[in-house]
């Protein structure tokens, strides 16, 4: 009998020396005339375990890792095959604390199926949600999204079903459905590892979404900065079309919908939605004011559906499943799962898909294990970017929109990253507005100078001229741009400058001056 | 990435590859990173050709082109090497990576080594957030890059 030995084609696994293991492993097969078929699956999102190698055996698969390619002879030869134990073997996958204790809907079959195969997609329940999409009516598909509790998973946490709902009633004569898969969010990898894990459930996703809103046109806005998941997503793509998930007859309905692959070209600001519309149309991405609503005159001036790929991919098994069965998930008004990812200075990184609920403090020490270095945690930034750093003294915080917002932050993308004490915080206010100064389209005046004011300021308190004078200035700063700026880039940049100087006021006392000799 | 070509085969060239792709909704992007891949810049005399043919100005193809970290508007080296500075990979020391990196290519972000060899590029996050600090080179990436591996690539672009 073939055994299936997995080997991830991830880009954080590929980062990891994947592509060497791979090949220590064919080479091996070959050498030693094994009946082996390689498969190359996504990542299981145990980052740390990377490459994590599996090998399917009757008790389940059992995993070694984190594999380098000179582990690889040495593994066959202690019986890789029948999952014999070894110093890398982990056990059943299943098992493993980190995976056994997550919820994984979105991700249900994420590094488990071959993201290139329509058969291991079908066979776990991939297209269930599709199927049923189709034979009901448009509306009760909305309003299924709605009731399911659903919230843009991109950061904005927007009810998914309430801008469906919008564009199915807007008249057009050609709707879209825009994927957002520009996650330019340090610390943030699930829409990439879904793109690169599990595409069909995104084009599955978006497909309901046409269906549900009357388009038949869908583009998926990726940044460029992710090669591998551009070039998965179209062979993905291509391989739905010919085997008539997506075309003039999706399944053999009498719906039409297709799927376009488009690439960024390094603008962090598309990621937001109408600055991302006005890339997707050709022109620099500028921020558009709204209204009108994209929903209303989107791409090209049409309706248009504008959602994350973590929204869109949470879609199928919502159909599949049912609302109630989504929205019992979570707490409060987050329904459902969030895929955390528990990245930077930490010891078990990766991805982490649970209810909402939990509190940041679980997330940081109980799940990541404390930080990569094994100093004590001082700081993470939560959401990104443009989202707050939380000091330990709020990881009681749970993990939910409303929480975050209590507490002067966001959940945003789900990202964390966690910083070890050696962080200095007056530095990372300082680089949050660098980078919005970096990042700024220019459309607005306190994003677009006052994140530059926002750095000499910085630069100001570092440099202990005037200190008091020029924190209440950048606070001040901080005030205008946030309540002063069209999109959340300005808007936004204010949560993580303040709450490092409000949750970490001894980063900007001045360093003490250093009297010359006389 | 170095590819020199005479001015008149880069608009016969580029008017091919926008004929190509000028029937999509929003070309101009693809068409610039079709342009970028063929030349490994967008040539200053392909904005009027862009421009002519999508019917817009020569001024709204150059907005589109400057806006746009991604397109160059002179060749890269023959590898760029394009390093993590976003907070994740802060995080885990990205900062020294990068002093390192400067240091031993003697060039500084957004430039070019002397002999051509290659290019040092800052990018805001890779997605590889979970093994950072994370490197780029030429579409091949790197996760939890030390001074060693840093070495390595060096030494790989050096050849």
């Amino acid at each position: 009998m073939t055994v299936k030995i997995f080997v991830p084609r991830d880009a954080a696994a590929l980062a990891l020396g994947a592509e060497k293991v791979a090949k220590a492993i064919a080479q091996e097969i070959a050498a030693r005339g094994l009946d082996v078929k390689v498969v190359r699956n996504g990542s299981r999102g145990m980052l740390w375990l990377e490459p994590l190698v599996e090998v399917e055996t009757d008790k389940g698969r059992v995993a070694y890792g984190p594999v380098k390619a000179a582990d690889v002879a040495g593994l066959f030869d202690a019986g890789l095959l029948e999952g014999k134990s070894h110093n890398l073997c982990l056990g059943l996958t299943e098992e493993i604390d980190f995976l056994r204790q997550q919820t994984r809907l979105t991700f249900a079959r994420c590094g488990i199926t071959d993201p290139l195969s329509i058969a291991d997609y079908r066979a776990h329940r991939g297209f269930a949600g599709l199927e049923k999409a189709i034979a009901m009516a448009s509306a009760d598909i909305v309003k299924q999204v709605t009731d399911s509790g659903l919230r843009g998973r991109g950061g904005a946490g927007f009810p998914t079903g309430i801008k469906w709902k919008t564009v199915m009633d807007a008249a057009g004569p050609q709707k879209y459905i825009v994927c957002n898969a520009d996650e330019g969010d340090s610390a943030t990898f699930a829409d990439r590892m879904i793109m690169e894990g599990d595409p069909f459930v995104l084009i599955e996703g978006m497909t309901i979404a046409g269906i549900a809103t009357g388009a038949t046109k869908g583009y998926v806005y990726t940044r460029s900065e992710y090669p591998h998941a551009i070039a998965t997503m179209t062979e993905a793509v291509e391989i739905a079309r010919a085997a008539g998930f997506l075309g003039a007859s999706v399944m053999g309905s009498k719906y039409a919908f297709d799927i376009e692959i488009r690439s960024g070209a390094g603008a962090y600001v598309c990621g937001e939605e109408t600055s991302l519309l006005n890339s997707l149309e050709g022109k620099r991405g500028i921020v558009r004011a709204k209204p009108p609503l994209p929903a209303l005159q989107g791409f090209l001036g049409r309706p248009t559906v504008v959602n994350n790929v973590i929204s869109l991919a949470s879609v199928p098994v919502i159909m599949d499943q049912g609302a109630e069965y989504y929205k019992n998930f979570g707490m409060g008004r987050s329904r459902g799962t969030i895929p955390i990812q528990i990245a930077g200075n930490v010891k078990h990184g990766g991805l982490y898909e649970v209810a909402f609920g939990l509190t940041l403090g679980e997330i940081v020490d109980r799940i990541g294990g404390g930080t990569a270095t094994g100093r004590p945690v001082k700081a993470v930034q939560v959401g990104g970017p443009l989202g707050a750093y939380f000091p330990r003294a709020l990881f009681d915080t749970p993990f939910d929109y409303e929480s975050f917002a209590a507490k002067d932050g966001l959940i945003g993308h789900a990202g964390i990253t966690v910083f070890d004490d050696s962080a200095d915080m007056l530095k990372q206010a300082r680089f949050a507005m660098e980078f919005c100064a970096i990042e700024s389209c220019g459309k607005c005046t306190p994003c677009r100078i006052g994140s530059t004011r926002g750095v000499e300021t910085a630069d100001k308190i570092r440099a202990g001229i005037e200190p008091e004078k020029n924190k209440v200035l950048l606070a001040d700063l901080c005030n205008t741009m946030k309540f002063g700026s069209l999109c959340a880039l300005g808007g936004f940049t204010p949560y993580p400058v303040m709450s490092a100087m409000n949750h970490f006021p001894e980063d900007f006392a001045p360093t003490p001056l250093i009297e010359a000799a006389e | 990435m170095n590819i020199r070509v005479s001015a008149g085969s880069v608009t016969e060239r580029s008017l091919e590859i926008i004929r190509d792709l000028k029937h999509l909704e929003g070309p101009m992007l693809p068409i610039l990173h079709a342009i970028q891949a063929e030349f490994g810049y967008v040539p200053d005399e392909v904005k009027p050709v862009i421009a002519s043919e999508l019917n817009l100005s020569r001024a709204e193809v150059h907005g589109v082109v400057t806006f746009y970290h991604e397109f160059r508007d002179h060749p890269a080296g023959r590898h760029v090497l394009k390093l993590c500075r976003a907070e994740a990979c802060q995080s885990m020391g990205s900062d020294r990576i990068a002093d390192r990196a400067r240091q031993m290519l003697g060039i500084d972000f957004h430039q070019t080594t002397l002999d051509g060899a290659v290019t040092l590029e800052a990018v805001y996050c890779l997605g590889l957030c979970a093994c950072a600090p994370a490197a780029m080179l030429d579409g091949e990436v790197y996760g939890r890059v030390d001074e060693h591996c840093l070495s390595e690539i060096v030494a790989e672009v050096r050849r």
